[in-house]
């Protein structure tokens, strides 16, 4: 089976710099078959990062890619609250630079059409579009997204794939909340390994709207693995779950740039 | 990470069968598994045929039921019937000291159903591991010689139903109530590794298991501050997906004897 890693993070693991951390997840992710591992945020993380915050993440992130670039895939740190300094970024890491996708976390919900700017440019890159989303019982941090602010942000924008990170967590809400939203994807990433997530997805979604990912080095690729491994599916759509339906989504900025893999 | 293991736990997760008999390790002891109705998901069971697919030999179970019902008696006892349709289970009972008359429960577990241990819920039951009635259980269950499983947590605090909102125990105070029992055998399920590195920093008498250890190579870096012959195989099946601990096995680089105390050995001596 080809696995690709959707959510990697260069938090959590070994290092004194990006490219040795980046080193580190390639040699524990060697050990349970995973081939390429999309990895975005840098060493030191901010919540509601500074513009000049994103940089230095994105900077990071470049640097490790530079070393590991066989293996990895890096996406573009942004936030919805420095639109400007976020398209700039988007011109320096990915139309300039090596990225292929966005990541967006928790520094402002996703619902608010202040966003936008930043879907467009990044649409029209043809760059993966990953935005963090949970559904907490514990309650979300003020500029959490919930699937349920991800699917306005996804009407928006009907024909661009957007990734509903983590699945809201609480998965059970998060398949429910973006079912009706074709143009959403399921992060299967970053929630321990409860029994069911990826049958549900599979049954209310479709194996063409489900990408595995592990939020490594915070958790074990091995929990997140499971979800797929351990589920009761077809092998054909473990293999789509893998690898295939996150290697559709970016084969046209890799071609692009002209990245075989 | 050998050939071998890696072709084994790659047969755990693919059920293909890679090997041949005699490339198959000698025993698996999965020290934390439940049975019978989860109050809300509906979990595949843990039958003969889920344990033989997967290599386990030994299963320790306890019951899902034990979180919420009063009868615990009834509780255990249906779980032993459930127990006897594979003689690779062991029916582990529960015990709730905030129930009447608790001691009764705790002496039909060793006595007439012959367990080696019992499993406790102080959360979910509404005690600490600091309180009195949590000392006299200690106390009661080591005499019966009966060894006890503290569960730490069962369930992610933020996926909870709003209305069983559960959160981790509080392991710090029990350092202090094994010292009055010192001849009692503890062992901690569902222990994640901020609270091994904080509240049971320096408790390192009991054992742990690895189902909620995280974080990449997780149980070989457990490994750099935690004892290797009190670490043991527990899955949390079939609340989580069995695979998780079996892959986590594979994602760790352990020595034989690491890799033979966490599958077999450590649980045998924590029954030893
Ligand atoms: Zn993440």
């Amino acid at each position: 089976m080809r696995i690709w890693d959707l959510h990697c993070h260069l938090s959590g693991v070994a290092g004194l710099t990006p490219e040795e951390r980046l080193g580190s997840l390639i040699k524990y992710a060697d050990r349970v078959g995973i081939e390429r591992l999309c990895v975005y945020m840098g060493m030191k993380w901010a919540q509601d990062p500074s513009a000049d915050d994103l940089g230095k993440q994105n900077d990071d992130v470049l640097r490790a890619l530079e070393k590991h670039k066989d293996r990895a895939f890096g996406f573009v740190y942004l936030s919805a609250k420095h639109v400007e300094r976020s398209l700039s970024e988007l011109e320096r890491c990915v139309t300039n630079g090596p990225m292929v996708g966005v990541k967006l976390w928790v520094a402002q919900r996703c619902n608010d059409p202040m966003i936008d700017p930043i879907i467009k440019r990044a649409a029209e890159l043809k760059a993966v579009i990953f935005q963090h989303t949970w559904f907490k019982t514990t309650a979300n941090y003020a500029g959490e997204s919930t699937p349920d602010d991800l699917v306005a942000l996804a009407k928006r924008f009907p024909e661009v794939p957007i990734i509903c990170g983590h699945t809201g967590g609480t998965w059970e809400l998060g398949i429910r909340a973006i079912r009706e939203q074709k143009n959403l994807f399921a992060d299967l990433a970053g929630s321990d390994p409860t029994w069911g997530i990826t049958e549900m997805a599979v049954r209310e979604l479709g194996a063409d709207r489900i990408i595995y990912g592990s939020d490594s080095g915070g958790r074990s690729f091995a929990s997140q693995l499971a979800k797929v491994h351990g589920a009761q599916i077809s092998d054909a759509d473990k293999q789509k779950i893998f690898c295939d339906n996150l290697r559709n989504m970016m084969l046209p900025i890799l071609k692009a740039k002209g990245i075989q893999a | 990470m050998n050939r071998r293991l890696f072709l084994t736990q790659a047969a755990a997760v693919s059920a293909a069968p890679l090997l041949t008999a005699a490339d198959k390790p000698s025993g698996l002891v999965d020290c934390n598994l439940h049975l019978g109705p989860h109050p809300t998901r509906a979990l595949p069971e843990i039958d003969e045929a889920f344990l033989a697919k997967r290599d386990i030999t030994e299963a320790w179970a306890g019951s899902f039921e034990a979180l919420l019902h009063r009868d615990m008696g009834a509780v255990n006892e249906r779980l032993v019937k459930r127990c006897a349709a594979s003689s690779r289970l062991s029916a582990v009972g529960s015990v709730n000291p905030r129930l009447p008359a608790w001691q009764t429960d705790l002496r039909l577990c060793a006595e007439k159903h012959r367990m080696p241990m019992i499993r406790l819920y102080p959360n979910h039951h509404g005690y600490t591991v600091a309180d009195d009635v949590f000392a006299q259980l200690l106390t009661e269950a080591t005499k019966l010689k009966l060894r006890v499983q503290i569960v730490a947590q069962l369930e992610d605090q933020r996926t909870q139903s709003p209305l069983m909102q559960v959160p981790p125990v509080d392991l710090k105070p029990l350092a202090e109530a094994m010292k009055k029992v010192p001849e009692s055998r503890v062992m901690v399920l569902n222990a994640n590794a901020s609270m091994i590195t904080t509240a049971l920093r320096g408790c390192t008498n009991v054992w742990l298991d690895i189902a909620m250890i995280e974080g990449v190579a997780g149980v070989e870096n457990l490994l750099t501050s935690w004892p290797a012959d009190k670490l043991c195989f527990g899955s949390h099946a079939p609340f989580f997906y069995w695979e998780s601990a079996a892959l986590k096995m594979q994602e760790s680089v352990l020595t034989e004897d690491q890799q033979n105390g966490i599958r077999l050995g450590n649980a045998r001596a924590l029954l030893g």
